[in-house]
């Protein structure tokens, strides 16, 4: 990150249109995300598993949030490395419902099309497909998709796995489907036009 | 006889078919009776929240109105999935926290003519339900086959004690309700400091170095401690240390052989059910040596073996190393 940005960052002046993001991100979280109250006291950098492969802490990110670094954050590696195991949320002395935040800014950067890497917005695009399609998850579709599409190479070495995982009957050669397809269906095409006006 | 609705989830059917067998076995002895939701859908997993936000909560919030619609002398859904246990039981909290996710998901919901309001049920996970109400007392009195001897790491993953709005464990980082349980089936509990990490979930598709790390740390300290097998909670956890540890070793150049099965399946032994029931041998670890241990006989299952490793073989693309690094595959 530029050093100027950094600083700016660091000192905290954000401007007052700035924190229209902050508050964006914080209506656009399930439950009340207390997003506003973090302090910076950075425990959730410290409690996390996977810092190490994010490009910035949580802290950090919300740091930028309030700066109003839109583009930044929205490249950020950080909601896509969270694996959602709540030890920050639970540690979090403000209550900020940190692990629910990466969700709304996975999906704010999925719709902004910032993210560079697109392996983990596709296997959760082609999960959400298989389940708007079956209404239920299909392991083997999303495994081949998944792995042919990002990690072609990779299939080879993964072949003696997938044939015990077939041959134990723990991966179903086809789809289970539930019975009311219609009423899912509905409910969440319904869902997407109130996901657009909200 | 207590009733409780189901959720089952996906993956009973599917990976952690070993999960759904064992359950099925342990019901009779411990008197419980479980009747599934009809027609449920998958919950999301961690999936579908990254994605969009009212349709991922209608996606949960149907199962929720379609319990509701069922209770008949119950209003508790039990979930064995950690992972379907936190979807349904944050959808019901959130859509009381913040009403006007409730307004719009019901809205949603009414396109199917459905509806749900927060509160109504009671989502619980399977060990809750069996600790805290069927009792260590009844599950003890049940053990016909005493697992003394069997060192076993008690492993709650992350999704089950966090971020426990309903407040129903003991701790959110060192919970003891696994251990308890494991201790009154004669198990040799093992202290296990890494019993709430995370197994790396998703990112054994997605960022397959991130998730081999955390499988690591995991695998490689209750191997320190002289665990025989790891016991979960969820099928996600077992799936990511059991079928990703070959992957794993290959990986960092080691050689664990960490097995891991289901809590369930460790209480059927220990009520003297047949392995073959229990759907032991279904893991890809096998765990014939650590049940050897406390005579209980499994058939050797064939493991899972790398691919041709002859140098004069077709040219094959290697698999990655941590040294190497993703280049070794392009």
């Amino acid at each position: 990150m530029p050093q100027m940005t950094d600083e700016r960052v660091r000192a905290g002046l954000a401007r007052e249109e700035d924190l229209s993001l902050l508050h964006e991100v914080s209506m656009k979280t399930a439950g009340v995300s207390h997003l506003e109250m973090c302090i910076q006291c950075g425990t959730c950098g410290g409690s996390c598993p996977v810092a190490q492969d994010m490009d910035h802490t949580p802290r950090m990110l919300f740091a930028m949030l309030r700066a109003g670094m839109r583009d930044e954050v929205l490249r950020s590696n950080t909601p896509w490395i969270c694996v959602s195991c709540y030890h920050c949320v639970v540690r979090c002395p403000q209550e900020v419902h940190i692990a629910d935040v990466m969700y709304t800014l996975k999906s704010m950067a999925i719709k902004a099309k910032l993210y560079q890497d697109s392996t983990a917005p596709h296997f959760s695009q082609t999960f959400v497909d298989m389940v708007e399609t079956f209404g239920r998850s299909y392991e083997l579709g999303l495994a081949s998709r998944h792995y042919l599409r990002h990690f072609p190479l990779r299939l080879p070495g993964m072949l003696p796995m997938g044939y015990a995982m077939i041959t134990k009957g723990r991966m179903a050669l086809t789809p289970r489907k539930i019975k009311h397809m219609d009423q899912l269906k509905k409910i969440l095409h319904r869902a997407q036009q109130l996901e657009l006006t909200s | 006889m207590k009733k409780y609705l189901l959720y089952p989830g996906c993956s009973m059917e599917s990976s952690g078919r070993a999960y759904g067998d064992s359950i099925r076995a342990i019901m009779e002895p411990l008197d419980l009776h479980f009747e599934e939701i009809d027609d449920w859908n998958c919950c999301g997993a961690t999936e579908y929240l990254g994605i969009n936000l009212i349709p991922a909560y209608s996606l949960i919030a149907r199962n929720l109105a379609l319990a509701s619609k069922q209770m008949n002398g119950t209003r508790t859904v039990v979930a064995p999935c950690s992972a379907c246990y936190l979807n349904l039981a944050k959808a019901d909290y959130y859509m009381q926290e913040r009403p006007a996710l409730g307004v719009k998901v019901n809205e949603a919901l009414a396109a199917g003519d459905l509806q749900y309001k927060a509160g109504t049920l009671d989502v619980r996970h399977l060990i809750d339900i069996l600790v805290y109400d069927v009792g260590l007392e009844k599950i003890r009195s049940k053990v016909t086959r005493p697992l003394h001897g069997l060192k076993v790491a008690p492993y709650m993953g992350c999704m089950l004690p966090r971020p426990d709005y309903q407040h129903r464990w003991s701790d959110h980082e060192h919970p003891t309700e696994l251990d308890d349980l494991l201790r009154a089936l004669g198990a040799d509990v093992i202290d296990y400091p890494l019993t709430t990490e995370c197994c790396g979930g998703h990112m054994t598709q997605i960022g397959p170095e991130t998730a081999f790390e955390l499988i690591r740390r995991l695998v490689a300290d209750a191997n320190e401690r002289g665990t025989h097998l790891m016991a979960t909670v969820c099928p996600m956890c077992q799936l990511n240390i059991d079928a990703y540890q070959n992957e794993m070793n290959h990986f960092f150049g080691t050689d664990y052989h960490m097995p891991i099965l289901f809590f369930t399946q460790l209480m059927g032994l220990a009520f003297g059910k047949e392995p073959d029931d229990l759907g032991i041998g279904l893991e890809l670890v096998n765990s014939c040596n650590a049940l050897a241990s406390i005579g209980v006989e499994v058939p050797v299952a064939q493991e899972p073996t790398g691919p041709r490793k002859k140098e004069s073989g077709l040219p094959m693309p290697r698999r990655w190393t941590k040294h190497e690094g993703k280049e070794a595959v392009k």
